[in-house]
């Protein structure tokens, strides 16, 4: 069965003013769909084809010669996390276990906040931000282009993708406002919270 | 900025002495202008005059934004490393392999994006597009068979770039062959020291505002404000063995 785009879980209005409908409709329909897109046409008719995305993320990475079925299959992988990842009216409070977590291993959730900021402004070109579980502990890693914490080992909780398509249109190259946006108004806490616990 | 710095930037615009580029010791810019060795060259031309191809905003946001944060990133990491501040930019890319490692990913991101973008700004112009000319002209056809077949190539390899990135043509020195290369992020062959005849930015920064996804119809327009005299000139530069960013 070839891979899908799901659907967004709210509509493309519902992260204004933050995330604008334009950037979030182009996000999703274009960028998103092309990765599907390129993703079942370069696995068509290989073993790859019949494996989850999962496996094929681990199968493909580090393996030159399917640089390109890792591209693509990291970036639909790190897009499907992402939707998930925020909410209409989202930021705010954090569950207690999830915010217990964030002060023991950042010190306080402003400190999580800043190392996460930091790995996001710091990935220089195209990439992504994460809070990852990794060894028992929280950690802030960033990763280039559609390399994430799955190709790793790592649990991902929250991802913030870095590319300019993300903000370009609505924060244009004031990444930092954008990804204090992100954590402020947009990130959905009970998702994140749900990853940890599971 | 101080007289060096201006005249410094006409060189590269004209290319009518290429060489003096890199004869021109950004410290001795540094007294005049007082921030650091390099500074942020003057587009060449206004904003808007590469509309409609490529819009005023996403030029102004390019040059005044992204380019300056590149320079001033660069002034900054060579704020403790006087010895450093000799160097030429092209010296400097060369020798990034015996840059202290604190600073060495920094100068090749920002050192790498102030060049690029320098080259970027000089190869177009209002009006410009059309066919390759002079020595390019024919080198074009020899090496890719036609300029239709070049574009191709160079096309291909900006939409080949997975993420942030550059197409560019190199030139093999001795014999003038060009080729085409797709790079990463700010890297530039000029790092591994194959001179650039040109380049275009395929990050996205470059097209968003007025192309969105749609990277392959940037790499189209683009020919369109590409300024073949001033390639021409390069590509002159570098087979006298002059050493241009
Ligand atoms: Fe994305
Ligand atoms: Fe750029």
């Amino acid at each position: 069965m070839a891979f899908e785009l799901p659907p967004l879980p709210y509509s493309h209005d519902a992260l204004e003013p933050f995330m604008s409908a334009q950037t979030l409709n182009l996000h999703h329909g274009k960028h998103h769909q092309a990765y599907v897109t390129n993703l079942n046409n370069l696995v068509k008719d290989t073993p790859m084809a019949s494996m989850s995305l999962e496996e094929v993320v681990k199968a493909s990475y580090g393996d030159a010669s399917k640089q390109g079925i890792f591209n693509n299959a990291g970036q639909h992988w790190n897009h499907i996390l992402f939707w998930q990842c925020m909410r209409k009216n989202g930021g705010g409070s954090i569950p207690g276990e999830l915010e217990r977590r964030l002060k023991s291993d950042f010190g306080s959730v402003e400190q999580f906040k800043e190392a996460f900021t930091q790995a996001g402004v710091t990935q220089f070109g195209s990439g992504w931000a994460w809070l990852v579980e990794d060894g028992g502990k929280l950690k802030v890693t960033k990763t280039p282009n559609g390399e994430n914490p799955l190709a790793h080992g790592q649990k991902a909780l929250l991802g913030c993708d870095v590319w300019e398509h993300s903000y370009y249109l609505d924060y244009q190259n004031r990444r930092p406002d954008y990804i204090k946006a992100f954590l402020d108004n947009l990130v959905n806490w009970e998702f994140v919270a749900q990853r940890l616990a599971a | 900025m101080g007289h060096a710095e201006i005249d410094r930037r006409r060189l590269l615009v004209t290319g009518a002495a290429a060489a003096l580029i890199v004869a021109v010791r950004p410290h001795l810019v540094l007294a005049q202008a007082g921030a650091g060795p390099f500074s942020l060259p003057a587009l060449p031309y206004p904003e808007s005059a590469l509309e409609p191809h490529v819009d005023a905003q996403t030029m102004g946001l390019h040059h005044g934004r992204h380019h300056k944060a590149y320079v001033d990133n660069v002034n900054r990491l060579l704020e403790s490393h006087g010895e450093l501040q000799r160097l030429s930019a092209l010296e400097l890319l060369r020798r990034l392999p015996e840059v202290p490692d604190a600073i060495r990913t920094g100068l090749r991101n920002n050192l790498g994006g102030h060049v690029n973008h320098t080259m970027f700004w000089s190869i177009m112009g209002p009006g410009k597009g059309g066919a390759p000319v002079g020595e390019t002209a024919a080198a074009i056809e020899r090496d890719f068979g036609g300029f239709d077949a070049f574009k191709q190539r160079f096309n291909a390899a900006g939409l080949g770039q997975f993420g942030s990135g550059w197409a560019f043509v190199t030139v093999e020195p001795g014999t003038g062959k060009l080729a085409v290369a797709a790079a990463p992020n700010q890297d530039t062959p000029l790092m591994e020291g194959r001179p650039v005849l040109m380049g275009n930015d395929v990050w996205e920064h470059a097209y968003y505002l007025k192309y969105q996804n749609r990277r392959a119809d940037y790499l189209n327009a683009w020919w369109n404000v590409v300024d073949w005299a001033a390639v021409d000139r390069r590509y002159a530069a570098i087979r006298r063995g002059e050493a241009i960013i």
